[in-house]
C-alpha cells in the first residue's frame, strides 16, 4: 500500500447480523483533495467513516495515513479531525474549558488560531456548549477543528439543522482558512448541492457499494443534461439517455458519456447538478432492482 | 504522546463535569462551621469536661470535630458512587463520546482517569474538606469560648490533632482499597450499560441473593456482600470505631494487608476496570 494515501481501502466490508452495511468498498483519497460521499440513508456512508476513523471494525484492507485505524485509533486522532454532527460537544463543557482541555491533550492544536477564529463569532469564552444555538456550537466544533493541523478531515452531515447562512458560513471557512494541498477532506451530506463548487471528487454509495466514482473534472466531462424540444425527443431519446424529466413542460435528458458537440445539435447543453445525477445513478439501480426482485 | 498529561487533563475534565465531588462536600462543611459557631452550647460542656481531662473526656472533646469529619468524609462516599454509575454512560448518552474519541486520547487513560475519580479524588478532596472544617471549627469554636470568657487553648492542645488526622487519611485511604471492588463494579455496569445504571447495579445482587435462596436455601452470597459491607473494619482494632480515632493504637494496617478479602476485593476490581477499558474501546460509541 502507497503510504502518501490519505485513505487507502481495498475490499471494504461490514455486516450487523445479516445486514450488510459495506459491501466491498475501493476507495483512494489523496492529499489536497475534498471527497463528497453521498448515498441515501442507510446506503453506507457513515459506516464507512466510522471504520476509516477507527471507531468500528471491519473486513478488507484499509489503512488511513499509514495507520490500521481499528488498532491504532487514538495515535490517529493525532492527525486526524472528525465532526460526527452538530450535537456532539458535551453540554457542560464551557468554551474556555474545551479550549483548555484539547490545548492540553492535541499535540498538533494551535491555540492562537482557535481564539482567532472564535474572535470573529458571538460566542463568549465563558459560555457553556449547552448556552449556544446550533450554529454557535458549528462555530465552536470548527474553530477547534480548524486550529488542529491535521492531515484529513473528516465531516459527517456537518451542516445538518444549519440554517443557510451558517451553511455557507461553515463551507466559506474550511475552504479559505483550512484547506490546502497537505491535508484531504471527506464529507458525508445529504446536502449535496451547496458542496458541489467545493469538491474534487466524488463518490455515490448505495447499498454499500460504490455506485459511482469519479472527480468533478471527469463528472462534468461525462455527465452532460439536455433541454429538448419537443421535436427533437425521439432523436434525443435515441441517444439512451440516463435520465428524462419534464418540468414546466420542458424536457430535460441527462447523458452519460455522449460527446457534447453531438447533444448540441438536440438544445441546450449544460453540466448537471450532482443531486441529477445521483438520482439518474442511485435511482436506475432501484429500477433494476425491482425488476429483479419482480 | 504524553499520557501524563493525557491523565491530568482528563481528570480536569471529569472535575468539570462533576462539579458535585467538590460543591456538595463543601456546602455541607459551610453549615457545619457556621451552625457549630452559631449553637454554642457546646462550650458549657466544654468547661465542665475539662478539669477531669482523662482519654474519655478528649474523646468528648473531639466528638462534634469527628462527626464533622465524618459526615463531610461519608457524603464524598455517596458522591463517589453517584460518579461512578454515571462515569461511561453519560458520555454516551449525550452523545460526547465521540467528540472525547476525536481526541488522541486513549481508553486506557481515559477509564483509569475516571476510575482515579472515585477511589483517589473524591475521596482525597472530602478528606481535605474534612480537615479544613475541622480548623475551621476550632477557630470558630475558639472564637465562641473566648466571647463567653473562657479559655480556649485546651481545645487546641488537648486533642490530639495531629492523629486525628492520621486517623481520618487512614479511613479514607483503607475505604478506597477496601471498597475498590464496589466502585469499579459500578463503573463497569456504566461501561456495559446507557440507561438505568441503578437499576442495572442493584437489581443483579438483588436478584442472585433471591435465586440463591428459593434453589438452595442458603444465604452465602448475601454474606458475601455483608463482609464486603462490614469487613473493612478489620483494618481497626476491636470496638475502636465506637469512639473517634484520637489515638494510632486504635488502627491496625497489618490486620487489613494481611486480609486474602483485600487482595480478592482489589483483584475483583482490577478485573471490573480492565472489562470497562475493553467495553469503551471495542464496542461501537453509540
Amino acid at each position: 500500500m502507497n503510504d502518501t494515501a490519505c485513505i487507502e481501502a481495498r475490499g471494504l466490508r461490514k455486516a450487523y447480523g445479516s445486514t450488510v452495511a459495506l459491501d466491498g468498498i475501493d476507495l483512494r483519497v489523496e492529499p489536497g483533495r475534498i471527497l463528497g460521499l453521498l448515498g441515501r440513508n442507510g446506503a453506507g456512508k457513515t459506516t464507512a467513516l466510522k471504520a476509516v476513523l477507527g471507531l468500528t471494525p471491519c473486513e478488507g484492507e484499509l489503512r488511513v495515513l499509514g495507520r490500521v485505524p481499528w488498532q491504532e485509533r487514538h495515535e490517529l486522532m493525532a492527525d486526524v479531525c472528525f465532526i460526527a454532527d452538530v450535537a456532539v460537544l458535551p453540554p457542560w463543557l464551557r468554551i474556555s474549558q474545551a479550549l483548555d482541555y484539547v490545548a492540553g491533550v492535541h499535540p498538533r492544536f494551535d491555540r492562537a488560531k482557535a481564539e482567532r477564529l472564535l474572535s470573529k463569532t458571538s460566542i463568549r469564552r465563558r459560555s457553556r456548549v449547552r448556552e449556544l444555538s446550533k450554529g454557535m456550537v458549528t462555530q465552536l466544533h470548527l474553530a477547534i477543528v480548524m486550529a488542529i493541523d491535521a492531515k484529513l478531515l473528516v465531516l459527517d452531515e456537518p451542516t445538518i439543522g444549519l440554517d443557510i447562512v451558517f451553511r455557507k458560513q461553515f463551507y466559506d471557512t474550511l475552504l479559505d482558512d483550512y484547506f490546502d494541498e497537505r491535508r484531504a477532506i471527506v464529507i458525508a451530506t445529504h446536502q449535496v448541492e451547496e458542496i458541489q463548487n467545493l469538491l474534487t471528487d466524488v463518490v455515490f454509495i448505495d447499498r454499500g457499494r460504490i455506485a459511482l466514482e469519479c472527480t468533478v473534472d471527469g463528472f462534468d466531462a461525462r455527465y452532460a443534461e439536455v433541454v429538448v424540444s419537443n421535436d427533437r425527443l425521439d432523436a434525443a431519446r435515441a441517444l439512451a439517455p440516463i435520465r428524462e424529466r419534464q418540468v414546466l413542460g420542458q424536457s430535460f435528458l441527462l447523458y452519460d458519456g455522449v460527446a457534447r458537440s453531438e447533444l448540441a445539435t438536440l438544445g441546450d447543453v449544460r453540466t448537471p447538478s450532482l443531486s441529477d445525477v445521483f438520482v439518474a445513478v442511485v435511482g436506475s439501480e432501484d429500477a433494476q432492482a425491482g425488476a429483479r426482485t419482480a | 504522546m504524553n499520557p501524563r498529561a493525557h491523565f491530568y487533563w482528563s481528570i480536569r475534565r471529569e472535575l468539570w463535569e462533576n462539579r458535585s465531588v467538590w460543591i456538595a462536600p463543601l456546602v455541607l462543611a459551610l453549615l457545619i462551621v457556621v451552625a457549630f459557631a452559631a449553637v454554642s452550647d457546646w462550650a458549657e460542656g466544654f468547661r465542665s469536661m475539662l478539669p477531669k481531662a482523662g482519654a474519655s473526656q478528649l474523646r468528648m472533646i473531639y466528638m462534634p470535630y469527628g462527626l464533622a469529619a465524618s459526615v463531610i468524609v461519608l457524603t464524598g462516599w455517596l458522591v463517589a458512587i453517584f460518579y461512578s454509575l454515571d462515569a461511561l454512560s453519560g458520555e454516551r448518552r449525550d452523545r460526547s463520546i465521540l467528540f472525547w474519541k476525536s481526541m488522541p486520547v486513549s481508553d486506557l487513560t481515559t477509564v483509569l482517569a475516571k476510575a482515579a475519580m472515585p477511589l483517589v479524588v473524591v475521596p482525597a478532596i472530602a478528606t481535605l474538606i474534612a480537615l479544613g472544617t475541622q480548623l475551621a471549627m476550632l477557630a470558630a469554636g475558639s472564637v465562641v469560648l473566648i466571647v463567653k470568657g473562657l479559655d480556649a487553648t485546651p481545645a487546641w492542645t488537648r486533642v490530639p490533632w495531629l492523629h486525628t488526622s492520621i486517623g481520618l487519611l487512614y479511613g479514607t485511604l483503607v475505604h478506597s482499597l477496601w471498597f475498590a471492588p464496589v466502585y469499579s463494579y459500578l463503573l463497569l455496569v456504566s461501561a456495559a450499560v446507557r440507561r438505568a445504571t441503578f437499576l442495572w447495579a442493584f437489581m443483579p445482587p438483588f436478584a442472585v441473593m433471591a435465586i440463591e435462596w428459593l434453589a438452595f436455601r442458603t444465604t452465602y452470597f448475601a454474606a458475601l456482600l455483608k463482609s464486603r459491607i462490614f469487613g473493612g473494619l478489620v483494618a481497626f482494632e476491636p470496638d475502636a470505631l465506637k469512639q473517634p480515632i484520637t489515638s494510632l493504637s486504635q488502627l491496625n494496617p497489618g490486620a487489613l494487608l494481611s486480609s486474602p478479602a483485600l487482595w480478592l476485593g482489589l483483584a475483583f476490581a482490577a478485573a471490573c476496570i480492565a472489562v470497562a477499558i475493553r467495553l469503551r474501546r471495542y464496542r461501537e460509541p453509540l
